[in-house]
């Protein structure tokens, strides 16, 4: 990929802020930083996608320790758990093997696996090397006759948002628009059925599974969730969605944008974390259909819902009414979850910012008032003094964090993709207020922060005496 | 003598070895007050530290010297000049360890040249030492590139001189990366049980070993072997190394010291536990303490309890070369049959396994050998838990990493004690899979109460 094509994924005109500076996409100081490449991002918003038989090629350090790694669910083939990869070795790199070891590599993949497609990507060492996987990927089909596609990631190229952004424009380029979905088959309510996508929901421990009835139940047909759970065969039609919502950050707003340009498909940007998010997408969808029957129709599930939410949150809001909180995620997650602690009673003290967009930060300013308090870098010491300065209650970070918090002994919440438990939907908040009190309630924190007995003592005394 | 099978195929499916460079930064993860920095793109680093993060549970120092797209064209050097000054001021580590990536290597780094660049860029930085590793992932695995590290290390802070046996007491001991935190517990121990005082490079029981302490969360590492302590190499009386992976580094130490050397492969089993055993007696010349013969007393019985069930057992497994060294010895002494074993890159410890072919592959050959010749019982990392299911075996999880299991890291393989109980896990194990024999039915059988003998329902008395 050469610095124009990259340049061109940096600037998304359909951010409303893409003029301004470009916080998440600052470049990466030597000696201190943390976070993902593009390769990184570019596998993470690819990899769901189940039935494909996901290739990495280069040297074992990509594949290595990266395979394997991730939350998301399927709820059939699993071929996506596989890790593949070229495993390029010094004679490969110096006879310049590599384009003809990848070919091998794709042939062996299809007549061993069956894939619906195998998807290549490029990482740094072949791509410094000038392996051209678009010629391969081209040759491999024509041999083969399944789907190849080719995702140009080498992690030199940026950062993990600018991976999210090259996974879109490769689906965008090479698979939406292949195939015309099925009719749908008539609805048993009898109602009328419309066609839409997710886009940027991952499906993190089978989440989306508490979402997903209630899209059955109104008459939307989910053509495609990229890519929590998908398949191959779905991707392709996506583009006859009549409405696109983009469910976790703009990193792959770019494939919204470009289905609205080339297919005139309204999308909107929303969550399901949090009961108030979760009514609000549902509406949106009927604002952005525009139709007036299944307004009425999400309104009454609406209703519904949030009575049975708000019964069962009930007890678990006592307990948390005025416990501090800070959460430190990137782009979207500084705001939807701040959204849905407010929902619990929370306070939410600060927020991180490191990777969120001027949008974000909008948003941010809307829920927690002009002077909410964001922190930008990712310096993991500074951030545990916050917490400590902030006295805060518990901490909402990604898995990288969890220990640095146990270390200095604060309760701790994953929201990022390692975590363990299901937090979408109207079920899913109530799961993380159970999280949440379990967390902070739970008898060890008292124990670990007393000092040992017989330190105890020696203090008793001094004090005695 | 084992035969080194090579699948010779172009894609590596679920893959059992991890990156040298890996290997380098989980050697200095056993340094005091040190910091690993990775010549490369972000991502290498952020994957590494998932990776450590998720098998030893605690957080992980490492740093990234965040090669992009334009330096990678026109010349990485300055990003270590400046990386090695960001940690120097924001650290204050006394090691960093600089090792290499694929793209690095790749891209022709000199980072023997960029140190000197360092050097005379920033000389206020003088007091903090710096360890050079050369780690390309197209070459090696996790362990070869620890095994570099540790000759860099050796190379770099042990000065040469000819002080052997000035602190007569003093035993160096080279860990190979088979070794958990709570073997190097053990080792110590046992060391100390002879009156000697144990130096572990690395020791990742100091620093990795999982504990709560007082200090909170620090972006270097706490506890592990201390830079004046690694410095005071040369005057030790005598030097262990455990793991044959570390042959290079230990004659390294070798050539600069003079210090005479013990070589192990593995301290797993009754053979090598008593070899072990019998050289410490020899340094510390004394007789061996009553604790540590109740210990071997103790394996002994076990190993006579679970023979019926270990010695009738098939075991299959995968791993680093040192490990797969260790743990086939270990199980061929107890009985076991060794039906499949894949290493994960080639090292001459495996001509010398008690076996009649070893692979050099990945977890997909594993699969083929094992519906081949069959198992019983897998041993691999947690990445085996996908295999394990697939064959319908259990798995005994060893090696890196453990991500789905609590305790992995702190588990003690070696010694006595540590031996005994793989030999209860294995048993249990083998016992809890052990196929009952199919009824027969005869064909005179009319459908009477058999069919209620077979459905587990209890009787109802009324």
């Amino acid at each position: 990929m050469n610095p124009n094509e990259i340049q061109a994924l940096l600037d998304e005109p359909a951010c409303k802020h893409n003029k301004k500076g470009k916080t998440g996409c600052a470049k990466s100081k030597p000696g201190a930083t943390q976070g993902g490449c593009a390769f990184d991002g570019a596998q993470i918003a690819l990899l769901p996608i189940a039935d494909v038989a996901h290739i990495v090629h280069g040297p074992i350090g990509c594949a290595g320790s990266s395979w394997d790694a991730r939350g998301t669910r399927s709820s059939g083939p699993d071929l996506y758990r596989l890790g593949m990869t070229t495993d390029l070795t010094d004679i490969d790199v110096v006879m310049g093997q590599g384009e003809k070891k990848l070919f091998h590599a794709i042939k062996r993949a299809i007549d061993r696996y069956h894939p619906a497609a195998v998807f290549l990507y490029l990482t740094c060492v072949p791509a410094l090397q000038g392996d051209d996987i678009d010629a391969v990927a081209r040759a491999a089909v024509k041999r083969w006759n399944v789907p190849v596609v080719p995702v140009d990631c080498a992690g030199f190229y940026g950062t993990k948002s600018l991976g999210n952004r090259i996974a879109g424009e490769t689906l965008y380029r090479h698979v939406i628009g292949t195939r015309e979905p099925e009719p749908a088959p008539p609805h048993p309510a009898g109602i009328r059925t419309r066609d839409i996508n997710l886009i940027g929901e991952y499906n993190i421990v089978g989440e989306f599974w508490q979402v997903a009835p209630l899209f059955d139940e109104l008459g939307l047909r989910i053509l495609c969730t990229l890519s929590g759970d998908a398949r191959f065969s779905e991707v392709q039609t996506m583009h006859r969605a009549e409405a696109n919502m983009i469910v976790c950050s703009k990193a792959m707003l770019n494939v919204a944008r470009k289905l609205k340009e080339g297919y005139g498909t309204p999308f909107f940007e929303g969550s399901f974390y949090g009961m108030d998010d979760t009514s609000q997408a549902l509406r949106d969808f009927a604002v952005v259909l525009n139709d007036p029957d299944l307004q009425a129709r999400a309104e009454a599930l609406i209703e519904r819902k949030e009575t049975r939410t708000m019964a069962a949150l009930m007890p678990l809001q006592e307990r948390l009414r005025g416990k501090r909180a800070l959460i430190f995620s990137g782009g979207v997650k500084s705001w939807s979850i701040v959204s849905a602690l407010q929902d619990l009673g929370m306070t939410v003290v600060a927020t991180g910012t490191e990777k969120s967009t001027e949008e974000d930060r909008e948003r941010i300013r809307k829920l927690m008032g002009e002077d909410a308090r964001m922190i930008d870098d990712n310096d993991q010491s500074a951030l545990m003094k916050t917490c400590r300065d902030y006295e805060v209650d518990i901490l909402f970070a990604g898995g990288r964090y969890l220990y640095p918090a146990l270390k200095s002994r604060i309760p701790f919440l994953d929201i990022n993709h390692e975590r363990d438990f299901a937090y979408a939907g109207y079920d899913g908040i109530i799961e993380l207020a159970k999280q949440i009190a379990q967390s902070i309630e739970n008898p060890i924190w008292e124990q670990v922060r007393k000092a040992p007995p017989w330190q105890r003592l020696r203090v008793a005394q001094a004090v005695g005496a | 003598m084992s035969e080194i099978v090579f699948p010779g195929k172009p894609l590596t499916v679920n893959p059992i070895k991890v990156s040298q460079s890996m290997g380098a930064v989980l050697a200095l993860l056993g340094l005091d007050r040190a910091l690993p920095l990775q010549h490369g793109a972000q991502g290498c680093t952020a994957f590494n530290k998932v990776f450590f993060t998720r098998h030893f549970r605690e957080p992980i120092p490492l740093q990234t010297t965040a090669m992009d797209q334009v330096v990678t064209v026109i010349g990485a050097d300055q990003n270590v000049v400046d990386a090695l000054n960001t940690v120097a001021v924001n650290d204050r580590p006394e090691i960093v360890g600089l090792m290499t990536t694929g793209l690095s290597e790749m891209q022709g780094a000199d980072i023997h040249r960029s140190i000197k660049e360092f050097r005379a860029a920033h000389p206020q930085h003088d007091s903090m030492s710096i360890v050079p590793v050369n780690t390309p992932d197209t070459l090696g695995s996790l362990e070869s590139g620890y095994a570099l590290a540790l000759q860099s290390i050796i190379s770099t802070l042990v000065p040469e001189g000819r002080t052997a046996g000035h602190r007569p007491k003093q035993v160096n001991v080279l860990m190979s990366s088979m070794l958990t935190p709570g073997d190097a517990e053990v080792v110590r121990e046992w060391i100390e049980a002879f009156g000697l005082h144990p130096l572990l490079l690395p020791d990742l029981g100091g620093s990795l070993d999982g504990h709560l302490d007082d200090g909170g969360y620090a972006t270097m590492t706490k506890g592990g072997v201390s830079r004046d302590a690694i410095a005071s190499m040369g005057k030790s009386a005598a030097t262990l190394v455990i793991g044959a992976s570390l042959c290079t580094a230990a004659d390294t130490l070798k050539a600069l010291t003079d210090v005479p050397d013990y070589r192990f492969d593995g301290l797993m089993g009754l053979e090598a536990c008593d070899a072990f055993t019998q050289t410490l007696a020899d340094i510390a010349v004394c007789p061996v303490p009553a604790g540590i013969g109740r210990q071997r007393l103790q394996l002994l019985d076990a190993m006579v309890d679970t023979h019926f069930v270990v010695g009738a057992g098939r075991v299959a497994i995968a791993g680093d070369a040192d490990h797969l060294g260790m743990l086939t010895q270990f199980l061929a002494g107890v009985g076991c049959k060794l039906t499949a074993a894949v290493a994960s890159s080639r090292a001459a410890i495996l001509e010398r396994l008690p076996l009649a072919s070893v692979a050099v592959g990945d977890m997909e050959d594993l699969e083929d050998v094992v519906q081949e010749h069959g198992a019983d019982v897998l041993v691999g990392n947690s990445h085996a838990t996908q295999s394990a299911k697939r064959l319908a075996i259990p798995l005994l999880r060893a090696g890196f990493p453990q991500y789905d299991w609590y305790g992995g890291y702190a588990r003690p393989w070696v010694g006595y004690r540590g031996s005994r109980q793989i030999l209860f896990d294995l048993a249990n194990l083998f016992a809890a899979a052990r196929k009952e024999i199919e009824p027969h039915r005869s064909l005179y059988w009319q459908g009477t109460e058999r069919e209620m003998a077979s459905q587990h329902t209890p009787d109802i008395v009324l």
